[in-house]
C-alpha cells in the first residue's frame, strides 16, 4: 500500500527526489511544532508550581527564579490554613457524592428508556434532550435565583443538588443513550423471553455493560461540581458553608488589597491537583466520553 | 381444585405496560423540564415587568424595564466586549485546535503523551485558572512580560490598559482549546484512508486533500465544536469576575457578567431579567443563523 503512495505521489513526480526523505522531513518539522506547542501549554503550570513554592519577597523578582531558592513548602500548608479550607473540601465532597449518585441513576434510567424500550414520542423526548443542552445556562440564572430564593433555599446545598435528581443533566443523558445503542438488541430480548422486566434488564443487564459510560459520567460530574463556582457564588453566603471553589475566589478578597501570590499560587496549585489526578486515572474513560460526545452529536 | 386467582385492578397488555415503563423512567427528565427550566421561563417572563431588589416587594412597571434595554450604554458596551470576545475567540481556537489535531495525526509514538499536555490544560478549576492568568498577566512580574522581555519586546499593562485587557482574556481562552482538540483529533481518525489515497490517485496534493477530503469529512465535528464553542464563549463569566471585575472601564464587561451585576450588586432583578432575555434572543439568533448557514453545508455521510 504504502510504495504505491510513493511511487504516484506528487512529490515523488515532480520534486525527483526520493519520497522517503520529504516524508520524513515533514515528519521532523511537526514533532518540532508540536513540541514547541507542547511548551507553551505547559509554561503556565511549570509557572503555577514554581509561584507556589516562593518566599513572598522572591515573588517579586525580575528577571524571576524558574527554581525556586529556597523551596518553600509552607506555602501550601499557609495556604490551606489561613481559611479553613479543610471545612471547604469535606462541604465540596459532599456535595460531589451525592450528585455522583443523583446523576448516574437518574440520567441512566431516562437513557435507557429513550435508547432501549419502544415507546410512541420516544425520538420526539430525545430531541427535547438535544435542545434543553444548548440553552445557556445564564439565562435562567436569575429566574432560578428568585424563585429558589422565594421558597428559603438560600444557604442551603439545595440548589447545587437537587436539579440533578430530575434527569441528571442532558449531557449525561445524550452519553448514556448514545452508549446503550451500542450495546446490541439480542441481549435485552432474550432477557425478555426469560420474563425479565424492564427495570431488571436495566438493573442487572445494561448498568454492568456501561461500566466505562459510568465511569466517564463519573468523572464529569466530579468535575463539574469540584469546578463549580456560579452556583455557590450564588447561592451560599455562610463562610462555613464555602466549597473549595468559592473558598479559593475568596481568598484573593478585595482586589485592592495586597495579595500575597505565592500563598494564591499554592491555594490554586492545590485545587487543581486532585482534578489532574482523577484526569490521569480514568484517562481512557474520559476521553471517550468527549469523544462519544462530539463524534456523535 | 381450581386455583382462585385474584382479578387484577387494571389489566395491561405487554406492549402498555412497556409503554408506561417507557414514560415512568422518562418522567424525572420531563419534570426536570419543567421544574427548572419552563417555570423560571415564566419567572423571568414576570420579573421582566417587575422591578425588585430582593428586600422590599415586587412593584410593577410595565415595560420599563424593556424601553430602559434600548438607552442603555453599558448594555451596549457590554454586547460589544462580548460579541468581539466570541469573534475572536471563537474561530481561533477552532483553527488552532483543528491545525494541532491534524498535526498531531500523523502516526508517532507519543501521540497520547502529547494529547495528555494539550488537554490537560481545559480542565484546570475555573477559579484556578483564573487566578493563575491572572498573575501570568501582571504588568510588572508576570509570565506573559517576562516572555515578552526575554524576546526584546515591550513589557505591556495587560490587565490595566483597556486596549489590551479583551486581547488578554482572548489568549487565555486559547489555552483551554484542548477540548475541541481531543474531538477534531477523533473525527480525523475516522476519515477513511481510502480517500486519500483515491484523491492521491487522481492527482490531488496536499491542499487539495486537505480541502476536498479533510475538511467535508469533518464537517460535522467542525459544525458541532462551532455551536457549543459559540454557545459557551459567549456566557464567558468567572475570568471577568475574577480577573478584572469587568473593567478596566468596562472593557471586559461580558455580557453575563454585566446581568450579574444588575442582579446581584445592584439588586435590580427585573432589569437583570430582561438582560437575560436579551442574551436568551442572540444566543437563539445566532444559533439559527449559523444552523441555517453551515448545516446546509455539512456532509453527513450517511446522506443524513
Amino acid at each position: 500500500m504504502s510504495t504505491a503512495k510513493q511511487f504516484i505521489s506528487k512529490d515523488h513526480l515532480l520534486a525527483g527526489k526520493h519520497p522517503w526523505n520529504t516524508e520524513r522531513l515533514w515528519k521532523f518539522l511537526i514533532i518540532i511544532i508540536l513540541c514547541v506547542v507542547a511548551f507553551l501549554m505547559l509554561v503556565p503550570f511549570l509557572w503555577l508550581i514554581s509561584s507556589s513554592l516562593k518566599l513572598e519577597q522572591r515573588v517579586f523578582l525580575f528577571p524571576p527564579q524558574w527554581i525556586p531558592d529556597p523551596v518553600r513548602w509552607m506555602n501550601y500548608v499557609d495556604a490551606l490554613t489561613n481559611k479553613p479550607f479543610h471545612l471547604y473540601l469535606r462541604n465540596t465532597l459532599v456535595i460531589v457524592i451525592l450528585n455522583e449518585i443523583a446523576i448516574i441513576f437518574s440520567s441512566s434510567l431516562c437513557a435507557y428508556s429513550i435508547a432501549r424500550i419502544q415507546f410512541p414520542g420516544r425520538d420526539f423526548l430525545f430531541s427535547v434532550v438535544i435542545a434543553v443542552m444548548m440553552v445557556p445556562y445564564f439565562v435562567l440564572m436569575v429566574p432560578t435565583f428568585v424563585m429558589l430564593s422565594r421558597i428559603g433555599w438560600m444557604n442551603t446545598y439545595l440548589p447545587l443538588t437537587v436539579p440533578f435528581f430530575f434527569g441528571g443533566g442532558a449531557f449525561n443523558i445524550f452519553l448514556f443513550r448514545q452508549f446503550f445503542r451500542t450495546i446490541p438488541n439480542d441481549l435485552s430480548d432474550a432477557a425478555r423471553i426469560d420474563g425479565c422486566d424492564e427495570f431488571g434488564i436495566y438493573w442487572r443487564i445494561m448498568m454492568p455493560l456501561a461500566k466505562p459510560a459510568i465511569v466517564a459520567v463519573g468523572i464529569f460530574t466530579f468535575l463539574n461540581s469540584w469546578n463549580d463556582f456560579i452556583a455557590p457564588l450564588l447561592y451560599i453566603n455562610n463562610p462555613n458553608m464555602f466549597t473549595v471553589a468559592l473558598g479559593l475566589a475568596n481568598f484573593r478578597g478585595d482586589p485592592s488589597s495586597y495579595i500575597h501570590w505565592n500563598l494564591l499560587m499554592a491555594a490554586s496549585a492545590a485545587m487543581t491537583i486532585p482534578v489532574v489526578l482523577i484526569f490521569f486515572v480514568g484517562q481512557r474513560y474520559f476521553i471517550q466520553g468527549v469523544i462519544m460526545s462530539g463524534i456523535k452529536g | 381444585m381450581t386455583i382462585v386467582r385474584p382479578k387484577p385492578l387494571l389489566h395491561l397488555t405487554q406492549s402498555q405496560k412497556r409503554i408506561l415503563t417507557g414514560y415512568l423512567f422518562f418522567m424525572p427528565f420531563i419534570l426536570g423540564v419543567l421544574i427548572w427550566d419552563v417555570l423560571p421561563s415564566g419567572t423571568a417572563l414576570w420579573l421582566t415587568f417587575h422591578e425588585w431588589n430582593l428586600i422590599s416587594p415586587a412593584k410593577f412597571i410595565g415595560f420599563k424595564n424593556i424601553l430602559n434595554l434600548f438607552k442603555d450604554p453599558l448594555l451596549i458596551k457590554s454586547l460589544k466586549v462580548t460579541a468581539t470576545y466570541t469573534l475572536f475567540s471563537v474561530p481561533l481556537q477552532l483553527v488552532i485546535s483543528l491545525a494541532l489535531a491534524m498535526l498531531l495525526n500523523i502516526k508517532i509514538k507519543g501521540l497520547s503523551i502529547f494529547r495528555t499536555i494539550y488537554y490537560l490544560p481545559s480542565i484546570v478549576p475555573a477559579v484556578a485558572n483564573a487566578l493563575l492568568w491572572a498573575w501570568i498577566l501582571n504588568s510588572e512580574f508576570g509570565l506573559l512580560n517576562v516572555g515578552f522581555h526575554a524576546v526584546g519586546l515591550p513589557k505591556i499593562a495587560w490587565l490595566q490598559d483597556p486596549e489590551w485587557t479583551l486581547p488578554a482574556l482572548i489568549l487565555m481562552s486559547l489555552w483551554g482549546l484542548g477540548n475541541s482538540m481531543i474531538i477534531f483529533l477523533a473525527g480525523l481518525q475516522g476519515v477513511p484512508d481510502v480517500l486519500y489515497e483515491a484523491a492521491m490517485i487522481d492527482g490531488a496534493g496536499r491542499w487539495a486533500q486537505l480541502w476536498n477530503v479533510t475538511l467535508p469529512m469533518l464537517s460535522p465535528v467542525i459544525f458541532f465544536n462551532l455551536i457549543t464553542g459559540f454557545i459557551n464563549t459567549f456566557q464567558s463569566f468567572t475570568a471577568g469576575y475574577l480577573i478584572t471585575q469587568g473593567g478596566p472601564q468596562n472593557a471586559t464587561l461580558f455580557l453575563a457578567l454585566y446581568q450579574y451585576r444588575v442582579g446581584f450588586q445592584n439588586l435590580k432583578m427585573g432589569y437583570a431579567a430582561a438582560l437575560a432575555w436579551v442574551m436568551a434572543l442572540i444566543t437563539l439568533i445566532c444559533t439559527m443563523a449559523l444552523f441555517r448557514y453551515f448545516g446546509s453545508k455539512v456532509y453527513y455521510e450517511d446522506g443524513g
